[in-house]
């Protein structure tokens, strides 16, 4: 027996209570919104925070993009693919210009995003105090209070072990100059993409039912010392070996005795290849 | 003209339970114990006033259960208190309640104020990070954004508790419990506190090192001009380190004076019965 799913999987109570959410969350960029996190057909921790944003947003008129780190083709993008898809009957795009709702893991696309678009990041830890605090009651009055301090000290430890900040991802960001905010696990790249984006962010935490936004146009600003100033990783002198690009973010790859560099974002690789060849 | 108080307790109690007909209809003193027999409510501080001036190390003794600790937890917001007032002359010039300040001011009190070193390090470091990171935390929290001169300062301090160089990048969980209370120590004295609250640092030390300690608290007094108050339930150490004492019984003061007066002329029944108990 098929069955028959709503539109977008979920009833529409469902994807109203999540709007809401995610309206309160664009009225209060960085702020964490709890929301009633649903029951996915696939496990906590695979994108359910993003899955739920996507399909209570998305409509007849929109076309998908969805990208696990960096990859269209990986099993984590192609299943949330499939599953939208049939449930909307959405078109699916892998180029990031054509897309006008973009679910993403742990990368922000190289093209730079426009107006008529939102971005949908998942997220593991929407909590940028959590390392430093266990206790939500606690890293919630941290947040009114605006104290930070845990936050700028494990800067400060990574300074003293490693001489220079050495955040993997999820550098912690200052969103509108008040809430401090994880980004989700994208490199430090990424980080400058959200200042003064055109597009909507929504950041969708499945696990830890919470929501929350960076809206079209606002201050993001990542945490820094004065005297070390914040830095994006740097490829000085490489290049991807696909498409000679030279100003993306990259993958190291080892391939027999040789290591060579690649474009992160495959879509964007693609279609500088594709430019070429023409 | 006598000298303004760096900090002063006004009627400060602290309960835990909301008392019932019995006890409420008492009053302080009516209370044989530090309990409600009837309702079980905790009186564990009961109207307590006292003042600290500027350099001096104010003794607090008592039982395990006299309200000591309370009273420590109460004076560094750990624990809200049911009434009363703090007040110090280093903050809004003395006459802001500080009890009745908002949350952020209370932290920024804690941060710039006040240095506390408890009994259990646990409470007071962060185990998992370096000596010199947990002296930045509270340059962090007063403002401070330049790494250079937080790891020059935490140095410094660290130094000044005796922690060798080559260790102020480890953990204090991997320290012992003398050089975790060192560390603690010198945390609570990073943004220059005018008060420092030290409840019971000795206890659970080795005589040794035991003695190191109250040294360097002696020696901390002297450079850095700090007000103390030491809260111990070991009678050598308030000797050793207090100009005048507090006794402490039920959650009530029962007797306070020089340290030298408390010592060779208790006047207070439990007074001598711990003054005997130590000679």
């Amino acid at each position: 027996m098929k069955l028959q799913y709503n539109y977008a999987f979920f009833d529409e109570g469902s994807k109203r209570e999540i709007r809401r959410a995610t309206l309160k969350a664009v009225a209060i960029p960085g702020y964490q919104v709890p929301f009633a996190s649903r029951e996915m057909p696939i496990g906590r921790g695979w994108g359910t925070g993003g899955l739920q944003l996507t399909l209570s947003l998305i409509g007849n008129e929109d076309t998908l993009k969805v990208i696990d780190q960096g990859s269209d083709e990986s099993v984590n993008a192609v299943n949330i693919k499939k599953l939208i898809v049939n449930t909307t009957g959405a078109p699916v795009t892998e180029e990031t210009k054509e897309a006008t709702l973009i679910q993403s893991r742990h990368r922000i696309p190289e093209e730079p995003l426009g107006s008529d678009q939102i971005l949908v990041l998942q997220v593991p830890y929407p909590e940028p105090l959590r390392y430093i605090e266990p206790s939500e009651y606690v890293t919630k009055r941290l947040h009114g209070d605006k104290e930070y301090s845990g936050a700028w000290l494990m800067l400060f430890e990574q300074i003293m072990k490693h001489g220079k900040m050495a955040t993997g991802a999820d550098h912690a960001v200052f969103v509108h100059d008040r809430y401090l905010m994880a980004p989700s696990p994208i490199p430090r790249f990424d980080n400058p993409k959200m200042h003064d984006s055109e597009a909507l962010i929504l950041l969708g935490a499945g696990r830890e039912k919470k929501i929350h936004a960076v809206p079209p146009f606002t201050k993001v600003e990542s945490i820094a010392f004065d005297d070390y100033p914040f830095e994006v990783e740097q490829f000085t002198d490489k290049s991807c070996i696909k498409c000679g690009a030279t100003h993306t973010f990259m993958d190291e790859i080892i391939s027999g005795l040789k290591t060579v560099h690649q474009c992160n974002d495959s879509s964007h690789c693609l279609s500088r290849m594709n430019q070429e060849a023409v | 003209m006598f000298e303004q108080p760096v900090l002063k307790v006004e009627g400060l109690r602290k309960q835990f339970g909301d008392g019932c007909g019995h006890c409420n209809s008492l009053s302080v003193d009516a209370l044989e114990k530090n309990y409600c027999t009837t309702c079980g409510t905790v009186y564990a501080c009961q109207d307590l006033n006292f003042e600290v001036y500027k350099g001096e190390i104010l003794g607090v003794v008592g039982e395990s259960g006299s309200g000591k600790s309370t009273m420590m937890q109460c004076l560094y917001f750990d624990k809200e208190p049911t009434s009363g007032a703090v007040y110090i002359d280093s903050y809004k010039e003395g006459r802001a309640n500080l009890f009745e300040e908002s949350s952020q001011q209370k932290r920024y009190i804690k941060d710039m104020v006040l240095g506390k070193v408890y009994q259990n390090p646990i409470y007071g470091l962060r185990m998992n990070i370096s000596a010199v990171g947990n002296i930045a935390e509270k340059l962090i929290s007063s403002g401070v954004r330049e790494v250079e001169p937080m790891k020059a300062r935490a140095k410094e301090l660290l130094e000044a508790v005796n922690i060798p160089t080559f260790r102020m990048g480890e953990a204090p969980k991997n320290f012992s419990g003398g050089m975790q209370q060192r560390v603690q120590i010198a945390k609570a004295l990073s943004n220059n506190p005018p008060v420092l609250l030290l409840d019971e640092v000795t206890t659970g030390l080795d005589l040794s090192v035991q003695a190191n300690v109250l040294d360097l608290i002696k020696e901390i007094q002297r450079d850095f001009g700090v007000s103390i108050i030491v809260v111990s339930h070991d009678l050598g150490v308030i000797r050793m380190l207090a100009d005048r004492t507090i006794v402490m019984l039920n959650g009530k003061i029962i007797e306070s004076g020089l340290t030298d007066q408390i010592l060779e002329d208790p006047q207070h029944e439990y007074t001598q019965q711990l003054v005997n108990a130590l000679l």
